[in-house]
C-alpha cells in the first residue's frame, strides 16, 4: 500500500525508483544552484550565473547539456572497463544511501520491518564510493589521478571512523539504529520533562554533531580537506581524465552525497522530517515532511559550502594527524560520556 | 659566517650536481612527476620535473624556456624609444617597473637627468606597479593554498590601481609612459587626490588580507616552517627582493642605491623577516604593499611643480659606452646592462630579471618536502614566467 492506493508490486517498485531519482537529483541540483553558484558568488563579490533563465536558474541545465555534448574520451593506456565503471559506482553509492532516509511517516523507500539496520546500513554503503574513487584513480593511467585516488582512499578511510563513532552517541541515546525510530525518538523526547520541542539530539549530542560535520567535510572532499581533488596540486585528482557524461556523474555524485549526508545529519541531529507543532502521525506529513527535511538539509548544506569557500586546504599528513590524534579520541570520549549519562538518567 | 668565493662555487656546483635532471619516466627509486608546462600552479609554462617517493620529493629540477620570447635580441633591432614598448611585456603584472631601469641606464649613458617632477611621477608609477603586482600575489597565494575567495577581493581592489594608471597613460597593463629624459605627459587634473584615496583603499585591503589570509590558522599551518631558506643560501643563489628580505637580509636597492628616482625623498621602512619560510615571504610582501602605499601617498602630497621633460634631442642617439642600472622591482632586482656604440639603437642589452635567479633555488629548497608543499613554496617564491624566460 502506498498513499492509500492499491498498487501492484512492480508499480510500487517503479514509483520508488523514480522517488529515489528525484530524492537524489533534486537536492543535488538545489545545492549546486543555491550554494555553488549563488552563495559563493556573493561571498566572492560577484553575481554568479545571470544569463540562463531568471537569475541564472537554468544554468544547471545548461551545464548538464554542455557535459552531455562533449566527446566521450578514454585515455589510450587506461583500463577501459574499470575507467567506465568507476563513476557509476560512485553514483550508485548515493542512490543506495538515500534508500534508508525517511521523508515522512509513510515516505520510506524500504519498509521498516525489513530494514531495521538504518544508520548502520548507510555507513556501510557510503564506503563503497571509496572503491569507485580508487578505481578511477588507478584506471586513468595518469600520475595525478593516481596521487589523487590514493589520497582520497587514505582520507576516506581515516574519516569513516570518526563519522561512524560520532553517530554511535545518537544511537545510544535513541536506543535504535533505525532512522525512522530515531526521528520519532527525537519528536517524542522530553527535555527535563518538557516536551515542547521534543528532544532534538543537537542539544545533547553537540560534540557528536561537530565531529560528524568535520568528518563529513572530509568524506565529501570539500575544503579544507579537498586534497584528493586539489586543483592547484593534483589538478582535479582522480577525475582529471574524465570528460562529458562521466565527469558529470562524478559531479552529481559529489553533490548528491553532500545532499544525502546533509539529510542524514538533519535526521540524526535536527529531528528529520518532523518540526515542533506538527502532528507526527498525520498523513499530511507525507507531503510536508520532505519539505521540512529539505529545509533542514539546506542548513547543513549551507554550512558545508560556506566552510568550503572560506578556508584554505590542509596537507595530507596534517589531515591524517587531525583524524587519528584528535577526532577519534574525542568521538570515543563522547561515546563513553553518552553511555554513562544514558545509564544515569 | 664568511665564505670564500671558491667554497661558495664548490657548494653551488655540488648542489646543482645533486639535483641533476634525469627525465626518465620510471626509475627504481621512485615516480617521476612532470609538473607543468601546463599546470595551474606554475603561472604559465614552467616545467618542474620531480622525482617522488610516495608524496615526498627526492629531487626536483625546474626546466624553463617554454616562453622564451627573445627580448634581448629583439631590442638590438629597435631604436631606444621603441625599447620600452617591448620590455613592458617582461614582467607583465608591473609593466611600468620594467621600463624604469632601462630608461635610467639610457639616461645615464646620455648624461641626461629627468626633472624632479618627472622623477617623482616615475617613482609613483613604479610603486603603483608594485602594488598591483603584490596584490595579485596575495590573491594568488591563497589560491595555491586552496582558498579561492581572497583572489576575488585582490582582483577587485587591484582594479582601482589599474584605473589610476589607465587614466594617466591610457594603458591598463602596459602604460609605456616613460620617455628618455622624462615622461610622455603630465598627469590629469584631480589625479593626485584620487590616487591618495585609492591608496587608502589599498591599505584597507592590506588589513583585510592580513585578517583573511595570514590570520587563518590553516594558512599558518601550511606555510610556517615550510621551505626555509637561510640567509647565506639565499645570497649564494642570488635571490633578491622580498625572497631575500624574508630570509633576514636587509637589502633594498630603493634605499641602498642612489638613483635619480624619488625614493630618497620618501620615508619608508625596508621590511625584513627572520624566518625565511613561506609565511615570512608572504608577510614581507604584504607589508611591502603597505609601504608602497605610504610612498605613493607621500610623493603625491609633496609632488613639486615644473617641467616633466628634460632637454633631449628629437632623434635620440646614445653616445658609445656601457651602463648597468638595477632597480628594486616587485619580484626583486631587475637590471639592464646596455651597451651602446653610438647608434640609434642599443648594440646589446643584457636583462637581469629577478625571477630567473629566484627560481634557481627551487632544486635546493624543494628537496624532501611533500607534494602540496611544492605548490606553497613555488607560490611564495613568486615568479612570473615572462620574467624567467624573457
Amino acid at each position: 500500500m502506498m498513499f492509500g492506493l492499491e498498487l501492484a508490486y512492480w508499480q510500487e517498485s517503479i514509483l520508488r525508483s523514480l522517488g529515489v531519482l528525484v530524492a537524489v537529483l533534486l537536492p543535488a541540483g538545489t545545492f549546486v544552484y543555491v550554494f555553488l553558484f549563488k552563495m559563493v558568488s556573493f561571498m566572492q563579490n560577484r553575481l554568479g550565473p545571470m544569463e540562463a533563465g531568471p537569475y541564472g536558474s537554468m544554468q544547471l541545465l545548461a551545464e548538464v547539456g554542455k557535459a552531455l555534448q562533449k566527446e566521450d574520451l578514454v585515455p589510450d593506456k587506461a583500463d577501459r572497463t574499470l575507467f567506465k565503471l568507476a563513476p557509476y559506482l560512485v553514483v550508485a553509492t548515493v542512490l543506495l544511501t538515500y534508500v534508508a532516509i525517511p521523508f515522512g511517516p509513510d515516505m520510506v523507500f524500504i519498509d521498516n520491518e525489513f530494514f531495521g539496520t538504518g544508520i548502520f546500513y548507510v555507513m556501510a554503503v557510503s564506503s563503497i564510493s571509496v572503491i569507485g574513487i580508487i578505481l578511477a584513480g588507478w584506471s586513468s593511467a595518469s600520475k595525478y589521478a593516481l596521487l589523487g585516488g590514493i589520497r582520497a582512499a587514505g582520507q576516506l578511510i581515516a574519516y569513516e571512523l570518526p563519522l561512524v563513532l560520532s553517530v554511535i552517541g545518537v544511537v545510544i541515546q535513541a536506543g535504535t539504529l533505525d532512522l525512522q525510530r530515531i526521528v520519532i525518538a527525537q519528536a517524542t523526547g522530553e527535555i527535563f520533562g518538557w516536551g515542547g520541542i521534543g528532544n532534538p539530539f543537537i542539544l545533547t549530542q553537540f560534540i557528536g554533531l561537530l565531529i560528524f560535520m568535520i568528518a563529513l567535510q572530509a568524506e565529501l572532499a570539500q575544503t579544507p580537506f579537498d586534497m584528493p581533488v586539489a586543483e592547484s596540486e593534483v589538478v582535479g585528482g582522480y577525475h582529471v581524465e574524465y570528460t562529458g557524461l562521466r565527469f558529470l556523474l562524478f559531479f552529481i555524485g559529489e553533490f548528491a552525497t553532500a545532499g544525502a549526508f546533509a539529510a542524514i545529519a538533519a535526521t540524526l541531529f535536527l529531528g528529520g522530517w518532523w518540526l515542533p507543532g506538527l502532528d507526527l502521525e498525520a498523513s499530511y506529513m507525507n507531503v510536508v515532511g520532505p519539505l521540512v527535511l529539505l529545509g533542514k538539509m539546506m542548513i547543513f548544506g549551507g554550512i558545508i559550502f560556506f566552510i568550503r569557500f572560506s578556508y584554505p586546504r590542509l596537507r595530507e599528513d596534517q589531515l591524517q594527524r587531525f583524524a587519528w590524534k584528535f577526532l577519534i579520541p574525542l568521538a570515543l570520549v563522547n561515546i563513553t560520556a553518552t553511555a554513562i549519562l544514558k545509564v544515569v538518567f | 659566517m664568511t665564505v670564500t668565493e671558491s667554497e661558495q662555487l664548490a657548494y653551488v656546483a655540488a648542489k646543482a650536481a645533486d639535483a641533476r635532471v634525469n627525465v626518465e619516466l620510471e626509475t627504481d627509486e621512485g615516480m617521476t612527476l612532470n609538473i607543468g608546462p601546463q599546470h595551474p600552479a606554475t603561472h604559465g609554462t614552467l616545467r618542474i620535473v620531480a622525482k617522488l617517493d610516495g608524496e615526498q620529493v627526492l629531487w626536483v629540477e625546474p626546466i624553463m624556456g617554454y616562453m622564451h620570447r627573445g627580448y634581448e635580441k629583439l631590442v638590438e633591432v629597435r631604436t631606444y624609444p621603441q625599447v620600452t614598448t617591448l620590455v613592458n611585456r617582461i614582467d607583465w603584472l608591473a609593466a611600468s617597473c620594467n621600463e624604469t631601469p632601462f630608461i635610467l641606464a639610457t639616461e645615464q649613458l646620455m648624461g641626461v637627468e629627468a626633472p624632479l617632477r618627472a622623477q617623482y611621477l616615475r617613482t609613483i608609477f613604479h610603486e603603483m606597479g608594485r602594488i598591483a603586482h603584490l596584490t595579485m600575489f596575495l590573491g594568488d597565494m591563497g589560491v595555491q593554498i586552496g582558498a579561492l575567495t581572497p583572489m576575488f577581493y585582490a582582483m577587485r581592489d587591484r582594479e582601482f590601481v589599474l584605473n589610476q594608471t589607465e587614466s594617466v597613460s591610457g594603458g591598463r597593463f602596459h602604460p609605456n609612459f616613460n620617455r628618455i629624459g622624462g615622461l610622455k605627459d603630465d598627469i590629469p587634473k584631480g589625479w593626485l587626490e584620487e590616487t591618495i584615496r585609492v591608496m587608502r583603499k589599498m591599505e584597507a585591503f592590506c588589513d583585510q588580507m592580513e585578517n583573511l589570509l595570514l590570520g587563518n590558522e590553516i594558512f599558518e599551518q601550511r606555510t610556517r616552517g615550510i621551505g626555509i631558506i637561510p640567509a647565506e643560501i639565499a645570497q649564494q643563489y642570488g635571490l633578491s627582493g622580498a625572497n631575500l628580505r624574508a630570509s633576514g637580509v636587509d637589502w633594498d636597492l630603493r634605499r641602498d642605491v642612489d638613483s635619480p628616482m624619488a625614493w630618497k625623498h620618501a620615508d619608508f621602512d625596508v621590511i625584513t623577516h627572520t624566518d625565511g619560510d613561506c609565511y615570512a615571504r608572504t608577510w614581507v610582501r604584504l607589508q611591502e604593499t603597505r609601504e608602497a602605499c605610504k610612498i605613493v601617498t607621500q610623493l603625491c602630497e609633496d609632488l613639486p611643480s615644473g617641467p616633466i621633460m628634460a632637454k633631449v634631442p628629437r632623434i635620440i642617439k646614445v653616445p658609445a659606452g656601457e651602463a648597468y642600472v638595477a632597480t628594486e622591482n616587485p619580484l626583486g632586482e631587475m637590471g639592464y646592462y646596455v651597451v651602446s656604440q653610438g647608434d640609434l639603437g642599443p648594440f646589446r642589452v643584457k636583462i637581469r630579471t629577478a625571477s630567473f635567479h629566484n627560481i634557481s633555488i627551487v632544486p635546493w629548497v624543494l628537496r624532501g618536502v611533500y607534494v602540496p608543499d611544492i605548490i606553497s613554496i613555488l607560490g611564495s617564491l613568486y615568479f612570473i614566467l615572462g620574467d624567467i624566460d624573457r
